[in-house]
């Protein structure tokens, strides 16, 4: 542990006292790769955390820019900020708070063209993209490389975690076998939500892949937790692998990536 | 009784929590049944560091006051 310099022991002392952590476990955060699709309402806290703890080296994609509309929700933009690139916002703030920490932006739109090349570099992802393609192209594209994801979704004043370990577990096509038609997603000006979910959301997300890194504890394997807001209430539900999920099964129909279309231009979450 | 001593860390100028920090940061790195002496001269830390020690599973053998400021603290490793 003596690699550890006196500022770090300091700044990690809280998690090095932790007998399920130890300088062992920052070791293992420290030598952690995570890439996070989205710095948006999710993308934000859970980068922000993850970059608290010390891991070593995140990915953070995003193509879109600051607008004022983001600021209730999205913690590592600021005002000033508006109209930069929310990828670049993120790698400034993150930084700021921890220059152990070595943060890559992509600022391209994920697709089936460039997806498998940027995830190969990354030992965990997490899933914090608003809108069904990308959802679906991580999925796939997780379940095809074999890599652990935590995806994380909200709506008005509910959100929803599961963590998928590809080939030990179910996916998120065994949940949700394919997008929802068009008419079942709230339209974008309905889809309002609560700016303080994604903080309670993404924390989670950053909480699973903390302890994927350390492997401590229970994980959100075969299970979706519900949190509602509103009722302050949280619930798990059992996810059962599909024998006949088109991606994760042993005879999968979806052997290579979709570019879904999406559906709404204005984001909704 | 001798104690075999496999390692000794002087901390003294240190406080709580990092008093705790070093002196597991320190046995993280010895085996199952070795033996690290802690020299300490924060009062607290000589009731807390031995208990902290003992909760996360190692053995405690001596904890002992040696002079006007400074304590002696004597822990086996435990099992991983
Ligand atoms: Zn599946």
């Amino acid at each position: 542990m003596d690699d550890f310099t006196e500022e770090q022991i300091e700044r990690y002392s809280r998690h090095i006292i932790l007998a399920e952590v130890g300088g062992k476990g920052q070791k293992k955060i420290r030598d952690a790769s995570v890439f996070i699709v989205g710095a948006g309402g999710l993308g934000c806290p859970a980068g922000y955390y993850l970059t608290a703890a010390g891991v070593g080296r995140i990915g953070i994609a995003d193509v879109d820019t600051i607008e004022i509309s983001n600021l209730q929700r999205q913690i590592a933009h600021s005002t000033k900020k508006i109209g930069m690139l929310k990828a670049d916002s993120a790698k400034s703030t993150f930084e700021e708070l921890n220059p152990d920490v070595k943060v890559i932006t992509y600022k391209e739109r994920l697709s089936s063209k460039n997806i498998m090349d940027i995830i190969k570099d990354y030992q965990i992802v997490i899933d914090g993209s608003d809108n069904f393609p990308t959802r679906y192209l991580v999925n796939d594209a997780c379940v095809m490389t074999k890599k652990p994801f935590v995806s994380g979704s909200i709506l008005r004043f509910e959100g929803q975690v599961t963590t998928i370990i590809p080939n030990d577990g179910p996916c998120y096509r065994c949940l949700y076998e394919s997008p929802p038609p068009r008419g079942l997603v709230p339209s974008c000006a309905e889809a309002g939500v609560l700016g303080v979910l994604p903080g309670v959301i993404g924390a989670i997300q950053a909480t699973e892949v903390l302890k994927l890194i350390l492997g401590k504890g229970d994980i959100l394997k075969g299970e979706l937790l519900i949190y509602n807001a509103l009722k302050m209430s949280f619930k798990k539900m059992k996810i059962p692998k599909n024998p006949n999920c088109p991606v994760c099964s042993e005879k999968p129909t979806i052997n290579e990536l979709i570019d879904y279309e999406a559906f709404c231009e204005v984001r909704p979450y | 009784m001798e104690i075999k001593v496999d390692k000794k860390i002087n901390i003294k100028g240190l406080v709580c929590p990092y008093t705790f920090v070093k002196s597991k940061l320190a046995i993280e790195g010895m085996e199952p049944g070795e033996v690290l002496e802690i020299i300490l001269d924060y009062p607290a830390a000589a009731t807390n560091v031995p208990r902290s020690m003992e909760d996360q599973g190692h053995k405690v053998l001596k904890t002992e006051k040696i002079n006007d400021t400074d304590w002696l603290v004597v822990v086996q490793k435990g099992k991983e």
